[in-house]
């Protein structure tokens, strides 16, 4: 059992707070850290990594302090986000060069490449690589010594759907091996597809934890707004808001449209059409006007 | 304290890279010097002095000295390289001591090297001049690369830095002023190099005892210092 725990840690840069006061635990199997870009996701990893001092709080692995103890890289891998990594190297020999860092050897270096499937190109530089083959290359060195952590930092970035796949495929496996492997993304179908359990960040703070399907209900379940124009934007807004469905609606006089507040996302959908049919009002839009991620993110801080 | 795969890596890196190029020009340069000097006034003590203690040892060394010195860490900090160094259970001052070995190895060899060579060609070693000016910069590439590689540690313009030292400090003030030549590497090693001759050809503004003293104090300080600065590397993320 191999958990990292995360006690009232802050982290501000200056007078730019990156992460506010969070608490977690993150367990073994695969956690999946969410949140818009520019969240404090990165800046969270690199504390649990060992590359940036908490300014309050602490980060620790089974008791133990991870800022300062090169000692814990005995457990802990990384895969970190930047592209950098010694491109003069061919891949064999960057894993190599890993491998014996940890006391290890080629065998061992040569194991690694074959769990990401990169024998095939081991012997050409890094800097002839495409995005995917340093992807995986950076896993075979962060997985050289098998570590019972596994850190990763944006991993599906650039990635094609295949590459894509063979990872999420090889992380499945890994957290089934009972390691604990936590990676960040800000995509939530990513997210959805791999992790058993799932920490969102929200501007710094700790929005929601939990699994995916509560976390997809909060989603889900929050007040969709909608623009809408029809042939008859009064008739219709007289028969949406007479459903509980709708908790609001105001006539955009300017724009010739209705702005709709819908509470009950499933109800809603299957009523507009309807009622327009049944009143003989033609929809010419229907759209949705706040779908950005920032403003689902946003929500679930507030809820 | 030394690890012979941060070795491999620092060693690769720094003569893979462009910049390696000048460690290449800069010798060469010496030579074809020496090669003129030579065939224009013949064999001349005081020339020869002259040249090595002027462009060898004043510029050569301390440039060489930038390039390898932060070159064997501030690239791999400012392209985020490091943390697959650092990712290791491996000791800090060791990744440091390695790297200063790397580092005061390639300054020898591509200056006290061809100074060797320039100092022969000069004057066939006369009064031992070639022979001084050679364990000078022995001497010299131990604390330019200690003290450069602290640069690489400290900052992301360690080579400006780097070079303000060695070219604006040493070359400049070192000539207007009479107390920055005390605080010179430079004439530290001239010092080294003043012992070796025994006569006046080569002299020094600093006495032999105090310049031994400085440059161990400034080489352990500087590697002692880039260790901790490396122990607490923030690798601050993109946000």
């Amino acid at each position: 059992m191999t958990s990292i725990n995360i006690d009232h840690v802050s982290r501000w840069f200056g007078n730019v707070v990156a992460v506010n006061d969070i608490t977690m635990t993150i367990g073994p199997g695969v956690t999946g850290l969410l949140g818009p870009n520019g969240a404090g996701k990165s800046t969270l990893i690199n504390m649990m990594g060992g590359f940036l001092a908490p300014s309050n709080g602490t980060v620790s692995l089974d008791g133990q302090q991870i800022w300062r103890n090169e000692q814990i890289y005995r457990h802990i891998g990384i895969v970190p986000e930047r592209e950098a990594m010694y491109d003069f190297l061919t891949g064999r020999e960057f894993v190599v060069a890993n491998a014996e860092l940890h006391g290890l050897g080629k065998k061992q270096a040569q194991q690694a490449l074959a769990t990401v499937e990169m024998e095939h190109a081991q012997d050409r530089k890094i800097s002839t690589y495409s995005k995917g083959m340093r992807q995986r290359v950076k896993m075979a060195s962060a997985l050289v010594h098998e570590p019972s952590v596994l850190l990763l930092d944006e991993p599906f970035n650039g990635m094609d759907p295949r590459q894509r796949m063979q990872l999420m495929e090889l992380l499945r496996r890994m957290g089934d091996e009972g390691r604990t492997v936590l990676f960040s993304s800000h995509i939530l179908e990513e997210v959805e597809q791999l992790a058993s359990h799932i920490e969102v960040i929200v501007a710094g703070r700790h929005a929601a934890s939990g699994d995916f399907r509560k976390i997809r209900r909060l989603m889900t379940d929050r007040p969709h707004r909608y623009v809408i124009r029809s042939s008859d934007d009064r008739a219709l807004a007289a028969a949406l808001i007479a459903d509980p469905s709708t908790a609001g609606i105001e006539v955009d006089l300017k724009e010739g449209a209705l702005r709709v507040q819908a509470v009950d996302f499933g109800r809603f959908t299957t009523l507009l059409p309807q009622v327009a049919r049944e009143h003989g009002i033609r929809l010419l839009t229907v759209s949705p006007s706040d779908e950005s991620l920032e403003s689902v993110f946003s929500y679930l801080v507030a809820a | 304290m030394y690890d012979p795969t941060v070795a491999r890596l620092t060693y690769r890196a720094l003569l893979g890279r462009r910049r390696a190029l000048i460690l290449f020009a800069l010798p060469v340069l010496l030579v074809v010097i020496a090669a003129l000097v030579r065939g224009i006034t013949g064999a001349d003590d005081q020339t020869a002095s002259d040249v090595l203690g002027g462009f060898a040892l004043a510029t050569m060394v301390p440039l060489i000295g930038v390039i390898a010195g932060t070159g064997a860490i501030g690239p791999e900090i400012d392209d985020g390289s490091v943390v697959y160094l650092l990712s290791k259970p491996v000791k800090r001052p060791t990744i440091i001591c390695t790297k200063l070995i790397v580092a005061i190895a390639v300054t020898m060899v591509f200056s006290a090297v061809p100074t060797l060579v320039a100092g022969l060609i000069l004057n066939g070693n006369g009064q031992q001049i070639a022979v001084a000016y050679t364990v000078a910069a022995l001497v010299a590439s131990i604390a330019y690369a200690a003290i450069f590689l602290l640069l690489g540690t400290v900052t992301r313009h360690a080579v400006v830095f780097g070079l303000v030292y060695a070219l604006v400090w040493e070359a400049l003030f070192g000539s207007l002023v009479a107390g920055a030549r005390t605080l010179s590497v430079q004439q530290w090693s001239v010092a080294v190099a003043h012992k070796v001759t025994g006569g006046d050809i080569v002299t020094s503004d600093v006495g032999l005892p105090a310049a031994t003293v400085l440059l161990v104090a400034v080489t352990v300080l500087a590697t002692w210092y880039a260790g901790r600065r490396l122990r607490a590397l923030t690798l601050a993320g993109e946000e």
